[in-house]
């Protein structure tokens, strides 16, 4: 028997996995949804947005697929009323939290936000919209960065740090005046360590980071780039 | 510095005391000293000068007495005389006393009251007694022969059975079994391994660990270097918020004395075991009290949490298994190995054992710092420990455990204090906060501080957390100023409930217990501002109406 594999139950499917593996890697590998916002296959999991929580048998507290391995025997579940519920809030409460104009967004049609909201049934947001005022970075020859359109995933911090190596994006401020920057909060056109690459902008969810001269959903986000890095960078191990 | 030169020590330091005839304990914590001590203490040391009396009486500054609110406080050893509200003029009659042998009488505070008397002192036994800037006292009061002990008596097996044994629980509020955490920190095979002592105390109202830090910092460095022997580390981190620089520079201090003295660094006592300790000041984040933001923070990241498993056990500092205990767990290890594990765990209930230390504020006649068996009711920390509530008001409410806690009704003051029961009634022991409050105290206005408070320490990284603090500050803002819809309950509950259940940390997980608590407890209150009225009578409901 072979200790580095594990055959687990995902919504009463027996799948089987390497033990390095996460739940919501082998869900997906099963063409089983969860849903997620600040996970991306190839940069670091950090287990911020709260989509993809599961649960698991025997555990009374609910699991992050994203950063939970997988254990011999456990049986998860991927969707429960209570499980469906948390996840439209959590979508409320982004939506809720700042300026996400579909109609007038580079990415309508092409945003991870808006279509997990239509997948999950979002009909409406029943928590006060907050539209705080918040800049719009434009100061990048070739990008732009919306704020109104963020929903600190991270993706952009991480792909830069991670992949390309600049660290140009980090996060300032605590709660709700957390605000992605670029170097010490200079404007990112500004900005000494960033090789105008552009994979900040391809990893983002929503309309937040995008292409100058992109108007109202032309913004298509283009991915390939990062499992193909990251197979080149593992094989060169 | 080997076990005989320690009992050298203690001799010598021993015998220098019984020189005098007397001591006069000066308060010299953070309380005291903002209530002016310092030019008491100069004072009283001018006027025994004037005199021609310093071979009779030497005037002493210490750690805290417990009393905060009778500051600042002078104790007359032996003689047993405590005077309270001390002034630089009292000088003169204070030494009088001390030889005519009577007390001063208008200075006085009874040490006979149930404050004194209902007190049981581990954690504290040397606070107020010894000088916490000076090693040798704390070697004379029987610090540091734990440490060898251990050392030279005992395995790391024996050091972690005693503790095991003693039923010792986290004191920063969760209560994990210590023993098991210690065990598991040991099995590690991880060559590089580190112990953490998080003194990054935020809670509004708290002060313990800033009172054991500043009364007594020696004995939090031997009870982290009993744990990195337990469990074989090398280096340790001590993690204090820069707001407490009291605490600090007495740490600083005592790291150096215990370097230079051979009972930190190097070859302790010398053992082939050295230990190292740094203290790394913390930025004024509450989120870096939560394990593993304050981990991030010492490694030079922004203090944020991350998921747990791993916990820091397996994967800690630098990824290395790490030991992270708050300031008052480490403070009981030098008890528990100097009388046994089973002594220990004859003081408290069956689950909690020992002492707590608790910050007692509010809305109550003593407040201060009070160490209590587990075990013991609300009702007695706050009636007799506490002396009942000033100015003829009711009773209406203590708050337990901070930002993360709950409000306790009167009903429930009976309740033994202890981790299971004060989780039961939707609060926790937390840390060792006790806000207590009277009827001109409005709830709702309560939740809304907390929820203030919660809302601008949230990390932003999770969005349950981040977003709904926001929200909930916002709906109780509303009740509060009378501009609430009838919709506002149920969100209230709604966004509670998923922030329990779905934010990443603690500090997520538990920031709605004071709304749930209040909602639970005083619900006619939040009803009462939905219909315009205040039943405290302090928020201005339908003012901007």
């Amino acid at each position: 028997m072979n200790a580095g594999i594990k055959t687990l139950r995902i919504d009463g499917r027996d799948v089987s996995a390497r033990a390095d593996q996460t739940i919501l890697q082998v869900a997906r590998e099963n063409d089983i949804f969860i849903p997620s916002l600040c996970y991306l296959e190839g940069l670091s999991p950090v287990g911020a947005c709260r989509l993809c929580l599961v649960e698991v048998k025997g555990v009374s507290r609910l699991l992050p697929a994203c950063v939970t391995r997988v254990e011999e025997g456990m049986e998860v579940s991927t969707r429960s009323e209570r499980l469906d519920a948390y996840r439209r809030m959590i979508l409320e409460l982004l939506f809720s939290e700042r300026n996400h104009i579909c109609s007038v967004c580079v990415s309508n049609g092409h945003c991870e936000l808006q279509s997990l909201a239509e997948r999950l049934n979002l009909t409406h947001v029943h928590f006060p919209y907050r539209y705080p005022r918040l800049p719009v970075d434009a100061s990048h020859p070739r990008f732009v960065a919306d704020h109104n359109r963020c929903i600190l995933c991270t993706r952009c911090v991480r792909v830069c740090d991670e992949i390309e190596g600049a660290h140009t994006w980090d996060v300032m401020g605590r709660g709700i005046e957390a605000r992605v920057i670029t170097d010490l909060n200079q404007p990112w056109g500004e900005s000494e360590s960033c090789t105008s690459c552009g994979k900040c902008v391809h990893v983002c969810p929503t309309g937040a980071l995008s292409e100058k001269g992109r108007s109202v959903a032309e913004m298509a986000k283009r991915r390939q780039f990062l499992p193909y890095l990251t197979m080149m960078r593992t094989q060169a191990r | 510095m080997t076990l005989e030169e320690l009992q050298r020590t203690a001799q010598e330091e021993r015998a220098s005391q019984s020189k005098v005839a007397c001591h006069l304990h000066v308060c010299t914590a953070a309380s005291c000293l903002s209530a002016g001590s310092a030019q008491v203490k100069q004072a009283l040391e001018q006027e025994l000068a004037e005199r021609g009396m310093r071979s009779f009486c030497r005037v002493k500054g210490v750690g805290c007495m417990g009393l905060c609110s009778a500051g600042p406080l002078v104790a007359a050893h032996p003689e047993g005389f405590l005077y309270g509200r001390v002034t630089p003029e009292d000088a003169p009659d204070i030494t009088r006393s001390l030889v005519e042998g009577r007390p001063v009488r208008r200075l006085s505070v009874p040490t006979d009251q149930p404050f004194f008397r209902r007190q049981r002192k581990l954690v504290l036994e040397n606070a107020g007694l010894v000088d916490p800037e000076r090693l040798e006292e704390y070697i004379a009061a029987g610090g540091y022969a734990s440490l060898l002990k251990a050392l030279t008596e005992m395995t790391p097996q024996d050091v972690i059975r005693e503790v095991t044994i003693s039923g010792l629980r986290g004191r920063g509020g969760a209560g994990y079994p210590t023993g098991l955490k210690w065990s598991t920190v040991a099995k590690s095979t991880d060559a590089e391994k580190y112990v953490v002592c998080n003194a990054d105390e935020g809670d509004p109202g708290a002060f313990m660990d800033r009172a054991v830090l500043e009364s007594d910092p020696h004995r939090v460095l031997e009870g982290m270097t009993i744990a990195a022997y337990a469990v074989g580390a090398r280096h340790g981190f001590i993690y204090v918020r820069a707001e407490y620089p009291l605490a600090v520079a007495r740490l600083r201090t005592a790291i150096r004395q215990a370097e230079r003295a051979g009972l930190l660094g190097n070859r302790i006592a010398g053992t082939p075991f050295s230990f190292h300790i740094e203290v790394r000041l913390g930025a004024g984040a509450f989120v870096c009290g939560e394990e593993t933001a304050l981990m991030a923070s010492i490694e030079g990241r922004r203090g944020t949490p991350r998921p747990r498993p791993p916990y820091p056990a397996e994967y800690g500092l630098w990824g290395h298994s790490t030991l992270i205990n708050n300031v008052e767990t480490f403070a009981n290890i030098p008890v528990i190995v100097r009388e046994g594990g089973q002594w220990f765990a004859r003081i408290g209930t069956a689950t909690s054992k020992g002492t707590k230390v608790f910050a007692l504020a509010g809305r109550v006649v003593n407040t201060g710092l009070i160490e209590v068996p587990m075990g013991i009711s609300l009702r007695e920390i706050i009636f007799e420990i506490g002396g009942g509530i000033p100015d003829g008001r009711r009773f209406k409410a203590v708050q337990t455990g901070g930002p993360s806690g709950g409000c306790i009704p009167e009903e429930h003051l009976d309740t033994p204090v202890d981790y299971e029961s004060l989780a039961a009634l939707g609060s926790m022991m937390g840390s060792g906060g006790l806000i207590v409050m009277d009827d001109t105290t409005c709830m709702v206005d309560l939740a809304r501080f907390f929820l203030e408070f919660s809302k601008g320490e949230s990390c932003g990284k999770c969005v349950p957390c981040r977003v709904g603090t926001a929200h909930l500050y916002e709906l109780l803002d509303r009740l509060v100023k009378g501009e609430a819809n009838g919709e506002s309950l149920r969100m209230l509950e709604e966004l509670s409930d998923l922030l329990r259940h779905t934010s990443l940390c603690g500090l997520g997980q538990s920031a709605p217990n004071p709304v749930l608590s209040t909602l639970r407890y005083f619900r006619e209150e939040y009803e009462a501002h939905l219909a315009g009225r205040c039943l405290a009578g302090t928020c201005r409901v339908g003012a901007n109406r």
